[in-house]
């Protein structure tokens, strides 16, 4: 709040002072000349500041608070080197946790793209009733995902467990959702599909509404069918978009918290740390065992990983951007 | 910026210039009761586990175990509603809640406002690198500073306040890069012009001609990082204790008892929704085409 103030008020005091004086030349044309030079640096400056404060300098301290034996409560210990590293690296806890994180972000990335973009080919017809639909779609973003875990967590339970019913009607025997590692993954990407698919879904029909619509025509007079236009128009023509929507829900899902955690009442991720993620347990290496030390080296791991993600997205990108310009 | 969701951001790649309006369509057929059925598919989806939530909510827990178990609300949503107001800070939660939506979102409208202005139509030594830095930094999982967030937040004092919660969530590179996209297109640069002559001072003709076109856009992002703030989990969860909670943090305790009840878990799941339910009645609309005008190719 301190900050709000003090940043408004440097803001405002020079322009307004300025407005006041009478308009003459001189000193007030010297203080207009002034305003011209650094209101743009003053509008941008609550930005950066913050930035720096909240964002750069905590990322860049973690670095140096996962060198140290550092504990919660008795703060900042010896310098340990790298010991925190090893001992990470060491610990089965953190490859499980590597593992279920990829594991987890695959089963809702790829599913929610193909889902989105169905649905979206869908929506981007002649429908009546558009904004009912598109509404109906978005409705699970306002829910919180701690809301929707609780929710699923119910619908997902091992016994007498709705979906499980279900199943059983079927004929499919009772699956162990929370007991068995694929199959808590897949009810917890379950919960982030229900959250974003509709926002995804509108970020593709915006897209596709983009699409020049006399490639369609001529596709019609080529003699391509529905499907075969959907293929070789529409899906290219998306591309962009799909990169864009892999890239901010790849930043998002590998650092996933909220639904696995509450995924049971214990918040630890099961029994045998089937569904721990790398966020659970830096959480659980900081503030379980008030070991920050360790707790920022795995934040700095998964920093590490996400940039590297991040460098290959973006490398990708770049080819298939520069290769994708014929058609 | 910072410790805010674990989910994708809302969509930022460029042109938030006018949505191509799709041709009048005319000739185009009707779709067939197909589309209907997936169309009414997706939408059970959507609400589904809502009214499963309702639905729960307004038994008590033995429902679960009935068979075959009722598909219609029963009369205990009330009961368990007190119950839950009783088990956690339900009001003082549900304030937290409003005030640090509404302070984030109005103080970065204000302060995204004034960046997008500067980036779209003043001109400055440094402008292009300063904003490629504003959207790369988009990329960067600040949420990974915790620790030393929380050490710089206990030193303060802050840990267990509002404060802790709402200050790094002061403005964000998403709403600043939003509003840069919005008011380069929307505002013509004779309008600042104009004011300039008549001898407006920079920050006047921000507020006179800069807002009042922002307008639309400053809405939605008001819309959008209220909507985030209210459903973000992580950050509060660690910053704030029991005793001073956001709803997601206090909602979370209902599941920590050591037996679940889930009438009590999920009629509370409802009434930590409902207000942002009522929010998508009255702006749903506003919502979805403001995702939609935020994506325009990439």
């Amino acid at each position: 709040m301190a900050t709000t103030t003090k940043s408004r008020k440097n803001g405002t005091t020079p322009a307004s002072a300025e407005a006041r004086t009478p308009r003459r030349v001189g000193f007030s044309q010297k203080l207009g000349n002034w305003d011209v030079k650094v209101a743009p640096y003053l509008y941008i400056s609550p930005f950066f500041i913050l930035f720096l404060i909240t964002g750069l300098f905590p990322l860049f301290y973690t670095a140096f608070v996962s060198v140290h034996k550092w504990d919660i409560i008795l703060g900042q210990g010896d310098f340990v080197g790298f010991e925190n590293f090893a001992f990470v690296l060491q610990n089965p806890d953190f490859w499980k946790a590597l593992r279920n994180t990829f594991s987890i972000f695959l089963l809702s990335s790829v599913p929610q793209v193909i889902m989105a973009i169905t649905i979206a080919a869908v929506l981007d017809q002649n429908i009546r009733a558009k904004t009912f639909w598109r509404m109906g779609v978005l409705l699970p973003y306002v829910v919180t995902p701690v809301a929707v875990a609780l929710i699923f967590s119910n619908l997902f339970a091992d016994q007498s467990g709705i979906i499980n019913d279900w199943l059983g009607a079927i004929g499919i025997d009772p699956v162990r959702w929370h007991a068995d590692v694929i199959p808590s993954h897949m009810a917890i990407a379950t919960m982030v599909n229900f959250r974003w698919t509709g926002y995804n879904t509108l970020i593709f029909l915006a897209a596709m509404q983009a699409v020049p619509r006399d490639l369609y025509e001529a596709a019609v007079i080529d003699g391509a069918g529905k499907f075969r236009s959907f293929f070789s128009i529409t899906v290219p023509q998306l591309r962009p978009t799909i990169i864009f929507v892999v890239i901010t829900s790849t930043i998002g899902g590998l650092q996933i918290f909220d639904e696995p955690r509450l995924f049971d009442q214990q918040g630890t991720g099961g029994s045998d740390g089937q569904w721990q993620t790398m966020t659970m347990y830096l959480y659980q290496l900081g503030w379980n065992q008030s070991n920050f030390g360790r707790a920022s080296a795995v934040a700095w791991l998964l920093f590490l990983l996400i940039l590297v993600i991040g460098l290959i997205n973006f490398a990708i990108t770049r080819r298939i951007a520069t290769s994708g310009g014929k058609r | 910026m910072t410790a805010t969701t674990p989910t994708p951001a809302p969509p930022t790649s460029a042109g938030v210039r006018g949505n191509k309006k799709t041709k009048p369509r005319t000739a185009v057929r009707r779709p067939g009761w197909i589309t209907y059925g997936l169309l009414s598919a997706v939408l059970l989806g959507s609400v589904f586990p809502l009214y499963w939530s309702i639905l729960v909510g307004s038994w008590d827990s033995s429902v679960l175990t009935r068979d075959p178990m009722p598909w219609l609300p029963g009369g205990n949503f009330f009961e368990n509603a007190a119950r839950v107001i009783d088990t956690i800070p339900f009001w003082k939660a549900t304030f937290n809640s409003l005030l640090v939506s509404t302070v984030t979102a109005l103080s970065t409208v204000f302060f995204a406002t004034l960046a997008g202005y500067a980036f779209a139509k003043l001109r400055f030594p440094g402008k292009g690198p300063l904003l490629v830095f504003v959207i790369a930094t988009m990329a960067v999982p600040t949420q990974l500073g915790v620790v030393p967030l929380y050490l710089v937040m206990s030193k303060l004092g802050w840990t267990g306040s509002m404060t802790a919660v709402i200050v790094p969530a002061l403005v964000t590179a998403f709403g600043v890069f939003w509003m840069t996209q919005y008011i380069g297109t929307a505002l013509p640069d004779e309008l600042i012009e104009a004011a300039r002559v008549d001898g407006a001072s920079m920050f006047r003709t921000f507020w006179h001609v800069g807002v009042p076109a922002a307008r639309p856009a400053a809405a939605m992002l008001f819309l959008f990082t209220f909507v985030m703030t209210w459903t973000n989990f992580f950050w509060p969860f660690i910053v704030l204790g029991p005793q001073n909670p956001t709803l997601p943090v206090a909602l979370q305790t209902l599941q920590a008892a050591y037996f679940v009840d889930y009438s009590l878990v999920l009629a509370g799941a409802m009434l930590a929704t409902i207000p942002l339910l009522l929010l998508f009645l009255f702006a749903g609309k506003q919502l979805v085409s403001g995702i939609m005008q935020g994506a325009v190719k990439g």
